[in-house]
């Protein structure tokens, strides 16, 4: 096959499955942010992504993205190291116009990757594996996705990693995204400095996005005021759906 | 006029392809600033045959900037720090006095080090034979204007055609890609209407060939186009890339 067997086709791959993992990254940023704006809706959300057929196939689709993205990174990585050789040079300056981030793909790709694990673990592994498995985190309903906020965020440290996370994350965009055109081969003098522009922006945005969603769950998380609302919910729902919302469950409890 | 500047040397020794190399100083006095890196060597080497040293093996011909054969990593930059110029045209204006001047061979896998400074740079013509040409029938020449060109692919075609061969993409690759020069020289014939005819069974040749000869992935770091001193483009690496997509989804 020549998209493994080539240097040509291996970065195809590469592309596709880099752009497919860009809009993956957006659309989990938009959908974060319907957690600050409602959290009734962002358990909407939660519970419309849990253990459904849909949800399901998307998970699988996209780990296959993650890993295809990965394991082929670690190969090509390895090839490059061979191709450059064993004897470094003494003194190596990197040319002006040449992105640090692009020199760097891998190391930023491994902070993503160690950033992942643990969202993972502290989601992922909370809500949609515990409603395979039939089971519930800490009895909290798998599809009361603002509980699992407040108790990943309610730690100093998720706030840290999770930003590290994202600087390394905006780093890999802004060379990822018009390196995959170039790579496809759907670039040219004209576009190029167009898609360099778009690739910023589009990283800068998501990466501001992300951060500042994290610093308002780790505020709310903190704050005993909507540590009580939340309990609240948690109280008035019980096991079923999570049927108030942080806002009105005051209100109710009242 | 330009000053006289003394420097210290840092050059890069080593005996033959299978021994270890090392660097070695040497203190240079006086150098004239209009004298060029080469002749700055060949003052070296010159003081070094007087002693009954060894002179220094570097890679030289045209000494103006066209064929391709000079080479050299000068303070972490192939061609040494100017732009668009080769080490032949480097001068020694752009050094200041006291300065300490490093100079090492093209390191890449596929470019083997022959002796000190001098690296086998044959790989490139192994590509260049495995499709980098347009056959024709020997006879007389047609009119130069009986097919017509329009002025902007003749422009593309013609800055891909002044890729002079020498490797420095390669050399400045972290990857040891050397994408911009097959790309250059896809690139010169697949705008062309007279390379268009074998732009296919071209690319697939060019990009195997490059690919079996262990150079590496190219990941768009864009070093390469940075320091060739032809100032070859990127854009160049892209049409690779289309024409070779486009011809594997042809198959
Ligand atoms: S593309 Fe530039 S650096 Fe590479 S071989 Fe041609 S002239 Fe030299
Ligand atoms: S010696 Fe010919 S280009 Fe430098």
């Amino acid at each position: 096959m020549w998209l493994s067997k080539s240097s040509v086709g291996r970065k195809v791959v590469m592309s596709v499955t880099g752009l497919f993992l860009i809009l993956f990254v957006t659309f989990h940023v938009l959908m974060n942010a319907v957690a600050i704006i409602s959290p009734s809706g962002y358990n909407a959300v939660c519970h419309f992504l849990g253990a459904n057929w849909y949800a399901l196939a998307g998970t699988l689709v996209l780990a296959a993205g993650f890993v295809i993205h990965i394991i082929l990174s670690i190969i090509i990585t390895l090839q490059n190291k061979k191709a450059r050789g064993n004897d470094a040079y003494d003194v190596n300056k990197r040319p002006k116009n040449v992105e640090w981030a692009s020199q760097n793909m891998l190391a930023l790709g491994i902070i993503v990757v160690c950033f992942i694990v643990v969202h993972l673990i502290q989601f992922w592994y909370r809500m949609q594996w515990q409603e395979l498995n039939g089971t519930e985190f800490g009895e909290i309903n798998p599809a009361n996705g603002v509980a699992f906020l407040d108790l990943a965020f309610s730690q100093w440290y998720t706030l840290v990693i999770y930003l590290i996370g994202f600087a390394a994350l905006w780093f890999h965009m802004t060379h990822g995204f018009w390196s995959a055109f170039q790579s496809l081969g759907t670039n040219n003098n004209t576009w190029m400095p167009r898609l360099r522009c778009t690739a910023t922006i589009w990283a800068t945005i998501v990466c501001i996005l992300f951060a500042v969603e994290g610093v308002v769950f780790t505020l709310r998380a903190n704050c005993p005021e909507c540590k009580a609302a939340q309990e609240c919910v948690n109280a008035n729902c019980g096991d079923a759906e999570p049927c108030t919302t942080v806002e009105n469950c005051n209100a109710e409890c009242k | 006029m330009d000053k006289n500047i003394s420097f210290k040397l840092k050059v890069w020794r080593q005996a033959g392809p299978k021994e270890k190399g090392n660097f070695e100083t040497y203190e240079m006095q006086d150098i004239p600033g209009d004298t060029s890196f080469l002749e700055m060597l060949d003052i070296l080497n010159e003081q070094l045959v007087d002693k009954g040293e060894e002179p220094i093996v570097f890679d030289h011909d045209c000494r103006e900037g066209i064929c391709g054969m000079c080479s050299l990593y000068v303070n972490g930059h192939p061609h040494g720090p100017a732009t668009g110029a080769t080490t032949c045209q480097l001068y020694m204006r752009r050094f200041n006095d006291g300065d300490t001047i490093t100079v090492e061979p093209w390191r890449s896998a596929a470019f083997p080090v022959i002796k000190d400074l001098m690296v086998d740079r044959n790989a490139f013509d192994k590509i260049q034979q495995a499709g980098g040409y347009i056959s024709f029938n020997c006879g007389g020449a047609q009119d130069a204007n009986a097919i017509p060109i329009s002025k902007v692919d003749a422009d593309e075609a013609m800055d891909a055609a002044a890729c002079i061969g020498c490797g420095a993409c390669v050399a400045a690759c972290k990857n040891g890609s050397a994408m911009l020069f097959v790309s250059a020289k896809v690139s010169q014939f697949a705008v062309l209407p007279q390379g268009k005819i074998e732009a296919v069974k071209r690319v697939k040749a060019m990009v195997r060939k490059m690919d079996e000869l262990g150079f590496g992935n190219c990941t768009n770091t864009g070093a390469c186009a940075a320091e060739c001193p032809k100032n070859i483009s990127l854009n160049n690496i892209a049409r690779l890339n289309r024409e070779f997509i486009c011809a594997k989804f042809k198959d």
